[in-house]
């Protein structure tokens, strides 16, 4: 009975380590640029494919394509804010929020056009297959190597948002755009890069996220309210809120389905109507 | 693969505006032609379906000529979706009221199918069953016959195989909604009349993200199989952490019916694949000179896209309809297709099978099968098999 309350806790805090990664650049936009840009999940889907698109066309490697993931949605998510996003930044936010809804939209249809309605598959290398035998636990590989790429990637976040100067632009920027305007803060470079970082880690995600939630073209409609979930929960624009948000909705979610599987999928909306009545600004959020 | 894919999208669109432009034209030609408006899910989640289903209607045009009993055939298709049961039916109205087509067909889903069986009622328009897989479809109108199958069909023979193959203690695993509790139904009641006991039955929700906590609920129960019915998309990600979680090293075996190793898909699922056991009425690799001439037609017009069992419902439901319109000499009169479909047998890709004259429902040889490598491709490879099964959910 323990070592199942184990496994079903590593279980959760690895499928919570993968919707932090995939979330926590929502946050970002959300938090610090004030976007509602509800596409994010289109950007995770971007780097999905692109990760399969390499795998099975060029051979490339499975580790080796989660870099190319996170350029390619980066690369995207830059071309599209330099062109799209950029326009709605003052607007109000139901305008950004049918925008971005049209852009899932136009996103699942092309998707469908070049690459069909079917799920992607994807090859792990053999040593992330299988399960690892630690302690008398049965652990997944593929689980283990989630939760440590978050834990570097968090670690590696923090550092530039709170200890580097592209960090300290992004937090002016956002607290008073024409302040650090006027300090010689070039503020659309710094949005731009932001979003692209934010995107970049949503593709990630993506090509981190296809063994665990798949891929087909509906992607980014599927996940959407789980990445809300993550970014309303944790409170928008911090990176402990979010992971914390992701960590304990993964391990309810999993915990749910397990222990009490008529009502497995019902339990984390559960958790976040009583998190949200707790702490109605999220677990860290900023307020505006 | 993916180069094909994708060429293969471009190839098959630019050939299916190729044929549009020829059926219009010929259209001014044609004195009186046998409409057929085949409605299908041609975008959308189900997307796959339809495809299959169109091709393999065409196919059988393409193979037996596009003129039956002196009748030019003209096919309508219509893309529903295959989300909205009542975007279907608009079509189905529109069809016949403003194209005035002879025959309504395709049909993706249950609930799509149920919504446009008035309409067939109501115009008395015969209206073939090509994909939907509840027992009630036929039910619902005179005018319904399938031409696919029915989900408890293919569901019953797998407890039967599971209870003579000393497999005693199931745990079930079916997606939450229509079809994934027709099959939980139908195996648990073959499988504990025959003696066998169910240890669980789970229920994931349809839009899943994560099967890892159901699978391990599964394991921890420790069954001598493991049954599953979800929609063939999902089927990969299971039989991936049925592997990876270690429930095959626990000598559990999986079992299901043949939709999760989807011919379709079965190569993009792979090696997770191999061993799975499950019954079905089609497989692509069915040993017969029907079936290799079909597969072999089938892959050469759809740039290599293997047929599945979708593709096999809409190809018997030209067969059904050319053939009735042959017995009835040309008249597309409703009531005297219907009555020649009743009781017709013939030898399909998928072997033999035959409309059942009192249900209107399909009667076919159900397959056991195993699947295996063979030339480098992944195939469920028949290996037992049980005549004339009829829908015992019916």
């Amino acid at each position: 009975m323990l070592s199942n309350l184990i496994g079903v806790l590593f279980d959760g805090v690895a499928y919570g380590s993968l919707l932090f990664i995939i979330s926590i650049g929502l946050s970002v936009t959300m938090g610090l640029m004030n976007f509602v840009n509800l596409a994010h999940g289109a950007f995770a889907m971007v780097g999905g494919y692109a990760c399969v698109v390499v795998m099975t066309r060029l051979g490339v490697p499975f580790l080796a394509s989660l870099p190319i993931a996170f350029v390619a949605a980066a690369v995207a998510g830059i071309v599209l804010e330099r062109t799209l996003y950029r326009r709605l930044y003052r607007a109000t936010h139901l305008d950004q929020v049918l925008f971005s809804i049209g852009l899932v939209f136009m996103s699942i249809a092309a998707t469908t056009y070049f690459f069909g309605p079917q799920q992607q598959p994807v090859q792990l290398p053999e040593f992330l297959r299988g399960q690892v035998h630690v302690l008398g636990l049965d652990l997944g590989a593929y689980r283990l190597f989630l939760i440590a790429v978050v834990i570097v990637i968090t670690l590696a976040l923090t550092w530039l948002i709170e200890r580097t100067r592209f960090g300290a632009e992004i937090r002016a920027s956002v607290d008073n755009q024409q302040a650090s305007a006027g300090l010689g803060i070039n503020v659309y470079r710094v949005f731009s890069l932001t979003f692209a970082l934010g995107s970049g880690l949503a593709g990630l995600g993506g090509g981190l996220g296809i063994d665990v939630l798949g891929l087909d073209p509906t992607f980014p409609l599927k996940y959407m309210v789980y990445f809300l979930l993550v970014v309303a929960v944790g409170g928008a624009g911090t990176i402990k809120g979010p992971l914390f948000a992701a960590l304990i909705l993964g391990i309810f979610d999993v915990a749910g389905k397990y222990y009490v599987p008529q009502v497995g999928a019902f339990v984390i909306y559960v958790a976040m109507v009583v998190m949200l009545l707790l702490f109605p600004h999220g677990l860290a959020g900023r307020r505006s | 693969m993916r180069t094909s894919n994708v060429v293969s999208r471009r190839r098959f669109l630019a050939s299916l505006a190729a044929a549009a432009a020829a059926s219009t034209s010929q259209l001014a030609w044609a004195a009186d032609p046998l409409k057929i408006g085949l409605i299908l899910p041609l975008t959308g989640p189900f997307a796959s379906t339809g495809r299959q289903i169109q091709a393999a209607c065409r196919l059988y045009i393409a193979r037996n000529g596009d003129t039956v009993a002196g009748r030019k055939v003209e096919l309508i298709v219509k893309d529903d979706t295959g989300t909205s049961p009542e975007t279907t039916k608009r079509i189905a109205q529109e069809l016949i009221v403003q194209e005035k087509v002879d025959i309504l067909a395709g049909f993706g889903l249950t609930p799509l199918a149920l919504a446009t069986a008035p309409v067939a009622t109501e115009a008395k328009v015969p209206m073939i069953v090509m994909a939907a897989a509840t027992s009630i479809i036929p039910t619902r109108s005179p005018f319904i016959v399938r031409s696919g199958f029915a989900l408890p069909q293919a569901t019953a023979p797998i407890a039967e195989w599971a209870l003579k193959n000393n497999i005693k203690r199931v745990v079930t695993m079916v997606a939450d909604y229509g079809p994934g509790l027709d099959a939980e139904k139908a195996f648990v009641k073959r499988f504990t009349e025959g003696g066998g006991t169910i240890l669980e039955s789970i229920r994931t929700p349809l839009q899943n993200p994560d099967f890892a906590p159901f699978l391990q609920r599964a394991k921890d129960a420790k069954p001598d199989a493991l049954f599953i019915f979800v929609p063939s998309g999902q089927g990969t990600a299971v039989m991936k952490q049925f592997a990876d979680r270690g429930l095959a090293a626990a000598g559990i075996k999986l079992i299901g019916t043949g939709d999760v190793v989807d011919d379709d898909i079965l190569d993009a699922i792979g090696a997770p694949a191999l061993g799975v056991v499950t019954s079905f009425h089609y497989s692509a690799a069915h040993p017969s000179p029907e079936n290799k001439a079909y597969v072999d037609a089938f892959m050469k017009a759809n740039n290599g896209m293997r047929p599945n069992f979708m593709s096999v419902g809409g190809y018997d439901g030209m067969h059904l309809i050319y053939e009735a319109v042959k017995k009835t000499g040309g008249s597309s009169d409703g009531e005297k297709l219907v009555a020649a479909m009743k009781g017709m047998s013939w030898v399909s890709p998928r072997g033999p099978m035959s409309i059942d004259p009192a249900t209107r429902d399909v009667i076919q040889t159900v397959y056991i099968r195993k699947v295996e490598v063979q030339d480098g491709h992944y195939w469920s490879v028949e290996f037992d098999k049980i005549d004339n099964v009829k829908d015992p959910g019916a």
